[in-house]
């Protein structure tokens, strides 16, 4: 499976290179607006390629995504699925209760986690040891919060609240709560 | 001049306040107290990105969290609101070419957005009341952490200024639709088809197409307080629900999570909150361009009816995209996830950029044009809004939402460059042209200074926004605390763009004192000497 961290490249680079070629763009107007020209106007023909061009662009960037990122179809048919594993967690008065001191995972595991909150609302995410985040979902009151990940390489990871819930929410953290390991190293 | 003689009088004394009309008064009242406000809002984004690099002794953590709640108001409120607010209200009559319907309801919109907003925000500051997420009404109400005191006044100086709002939006439809003493009747219904848009699209079914009674600024203006009063309902609406958690509190129940779904809760909050930064902003703001290039160009707008139509289908698609929202909520249908979330959401792409389109287009047909004031901080403001929209279209999608949600990244290059480099310089650019309108000539004390603000404002904008960006699409999530310096690089450079973007506020607001002298300012708060309804004083 393609990692969260190898989309977030994808998506600085292509990102990046937009700014900079948006910024030069309207440099580039400021510069020729202010200057004489040959031509009288804008023609229309250019006005409806744009208005084309962004259409194509707005639709095809979610079809893009759902076709190569790989949680995204996963996200959206979780019943279809069937997970290896699954962690059902409480979240109560700003703390997460565990199943287990350490949630112990296989590597290529399809893993359930279902997050049921007894009071506010507060996110429930992964983040790997360098503080980025594998993958984050909000939890509801009174409601299912599960998501399905397959973790594809063995690492430990911790969990934090990703939404405010107070002063009190940013010490919502489990140092190293969740561990993945190689098969081998299951056994 | 003397230093000391401008300062007082203003550059080479050309500003009198006692020449201003009631209407360019109240106009320059709104306008102060909105730059105070933004005043208020840069200083307490510098505390904030202080604190996020090292928690500074003065402040305690409660604090931080109020200041972060209170900041987003301030911004959206005490600051672009009176700006917004003043600007129309002059605005609209101007191009109607007929007096404001009510002077005096104007005053009371000016005096309950500015007094509403110091009321939360004190009451913020005092009780350090900070449950929301960004402007997100958490339910179930938390009264653990927070005061229902604080609270209670919070929601009545946010109270406060709903009400305000309601009485700018019936004075901008009264003021299209009322027919002034001495005048023929105005047909009112006719005008409030052209308004709304309901002409424009009976258009084009008709063979013979009925004019449009309504320059196209008024009627983006119109379409902008369709969803500033739904904004305001939904607004009004929870705060008396979340005040009836807060008396059941103080009576000793705890409705909790029993009382209301919290996500049906969540739902309509969303869809209330986006008709603000997926309505209002955009139409608002599109309007504004329009103008902006064809005052600059003195020529018609390109492609008009086109754009007249993107403004009613920007309203309409803003009542329809408030589950982007909630792309990580799992218990969202998926259905709402897909089509409201992603793809009515992506059609944002194609109305702001034909906006953006339209706009150069139009400024193109008149080149040569001079780089004035108004035209910079205009192309400031159209760069602003086309790096912010698309980081928006990619957070609103499905996979990406699941690491990007309630990151820096959504407050960096979409929220905070969409306002701070799109909204602002539009409204700076508002500002500089309608500067000699309202003062009656006066003259800007320094151009090097507008330079600065321009550069400075630019540059520190989208640099803030690009180094929270960074933070984010590493792991850092918003409205949080790093207490182990984990982000401080991101957050080091970020404070430097904010820095920029207080050297360029000063700058201007230094100008202005200095264009306009401390006399000036006192008499804009004086009651008009000139008792008459119109906009500026008759030749």
């Amino acid at each position: 499976m393609v990692d969260s961290k190898m989309v977030l490249t994808g998506q600085t680079i292509a990102y990046t290179i937009y700014c900079i070629v948006i910024i030069l763009v309207v440099a580039w107007f400021a510069w020729k607006v202010t200057h004489k020209g040959t031509d009288k106007g804008v023609k229309p023909v250019l006005f409806y390629s744009f208005v084309g061009f962004l259409t194509v662009l707005g639709v095809s960037l979610h079809i893009i995504t759902y076709n190569t990122i790989p949680w995204a179809k996963v996200d959206l048919n979780r019943s279809d699925y069937n997970p290896d594993k699954t962690f059902n967690i409480t979240v109560k008065n700003h703390q997460f209760i565990l199943p287990s001191e350490k949630m112990v995972i296989n590597v290529n595991d399809k893993v359930l986690f279902d997050v049921k909150s007894e009071d506010l609302t507060y996110g429930f995410g992964l983040f790997r040891q360098d503080n980025s985040m594998l993958f984050q979902m909000q939890v509801v009151p009174g409601h299912r919060n599960d998501v399905i990940w397959e973790f594809d390489r063995p690492g430990v990871y911790s969990i934090r609240s990703t939404e405010y819930s107070g002063p009190e929410g940013v010490f919502m953290i489990v140092k190293d709560a969740v561990e993945v390991v190689s098969e081998n190293a299951a056994k | 001049m003397s230093f000391y003689k401008t300062l007082i009088d203003g550059e080479e004394g050309l500003f009198k306040s006692e020449t201003l009309t009631p209407m360019q008064k109240l106009t320059l009242r709104f306008v102060v107290v909105g730059l105070i406000y933004f005043g208020f809002v840069v200083i307490e984004g510098m505390l904030m990105r202080l604190y996020e690099v090292k928690p500074l002794p003065f402040i305690t953590e409660p604090q931080f969290f109020a200041i972060l709640t209170a900041h987003p108001l301030v911004g959206i409120f005490g600051s672009t609101y009176s700006i917004v607010c003043g600007a129309f209200l002059f605005l609209v009559p101007f191009l109607m070419k007929k007096p404001l319907w009510s002077i005096k309801l104007g005053n009371w919109t000016f005096i309950l957005i500015a007094g509403g907003t110091f009321i939360f925000w004190f009451s913020g500051f005092v009780s350090h009341y900070a449950p929301l997420y960004t402007l997100y009404w958490p339910l179930p109400a938390d009264f653990s952490q927070f005061s229902v005191w604080g609270g209670t006044f919070f929601i009545v100086g946010i109270a406060i200024v709903m009400v305000g709002t309601a009485l700018f939006i019936i004075n901008i439809f009264k003021t299209i639709t009322f027919t002034p003493e001495g005048w023929e009747k105005q047909r009112t219904g006719a005008l409030l088809s052209s308004a709304l848009g309901i002409t424009g699209f009976n258009n084009l079914f008709r063979k013979n197409k009925k004019e449009h009674l309504v320059p196209l600024p008024v009627a983006a203006v119109a379409r902008g307080s369709v969803d500033m009063a739904l904004n305001t309902i939904t607004i009004l609406f929870t705060g008396v629900l979340i005040l009836v958690y807060m008396v059941g509190s103080i009576l000793g129940f705890d409705l909790k999570e029993t009382a209301i779904d919290a996500l049906l809760y969540k739902n309509w909050f969303w869809w209330g909150l986006d008709l603000i930064a997926d309505g209002l902003v955009l139409i608002f703001v599109a309007g504004t361009w329009y103008l902006l290039a064809m005052l600059i160009t003195n020529k018609p707008l390109f492609m008009q009816n086109i754009a007249r139509a993107a403004l009613l289908v920007e309203l309409v698609v803003s009542w329809t995209v408030w589950s982007h929202h909630l792309l990580s909520d799992q218990a969202q249908p998926g259905i709402l996830k897909v089509v409201s979330g992603e793809m009515v959401t992506a059609f944002e792409l194609i109305s702001q950029g034909l906006a953006f389109f339209i706009t150069l287009a139009t400024l193109w047909s008149a080149r040569p044009l001079k780089m004035t004031n108004p035209l910079k901080f205009l192309l400031g403001g159209l760069l602003g809004f086309a790096l912010a929209v698309p980081a928006g279209i990619m957070q609103a999608d499905v996979g990406l939402n699941r690491i990007l949600h309630n990151t820096q990244w959504v407050v960096g290059p979409h929220v905070h460059v969409a306002i701070l480099v799109g909204l602002t310089m539009t409204l700076y650019s508002a500002i500089y042209i309608l500067f000699p309108i309202l003062t009656n000539g006066a003259k800007m004390h320094s151009q090097k200074l507008v330079n600065i603000h321009f550069w400075c404002h630019l540059i520190g904008g989208i640099g803030m926004g690009a180094f929270m960006g960074m933070a984010g699409l590493n792991g850092m999530l918003r409205r949080s605390l790093y207490v182990n310096g984990e982000f401080n690089i991101y957050m080091i450079l970020a404070a430097v763009s904010g820095t920029l973007i207080l050297i360029g506020f000063l700058s201007f607001f230094y100008n202005v004192i200095m264009s306009v002298g401390l006399k000036g300012v006192l008499g804009i708060f004086t009651p008009a000497k000139i008792k008459t309804a119109d906009l500026i004083p008759a030749k």
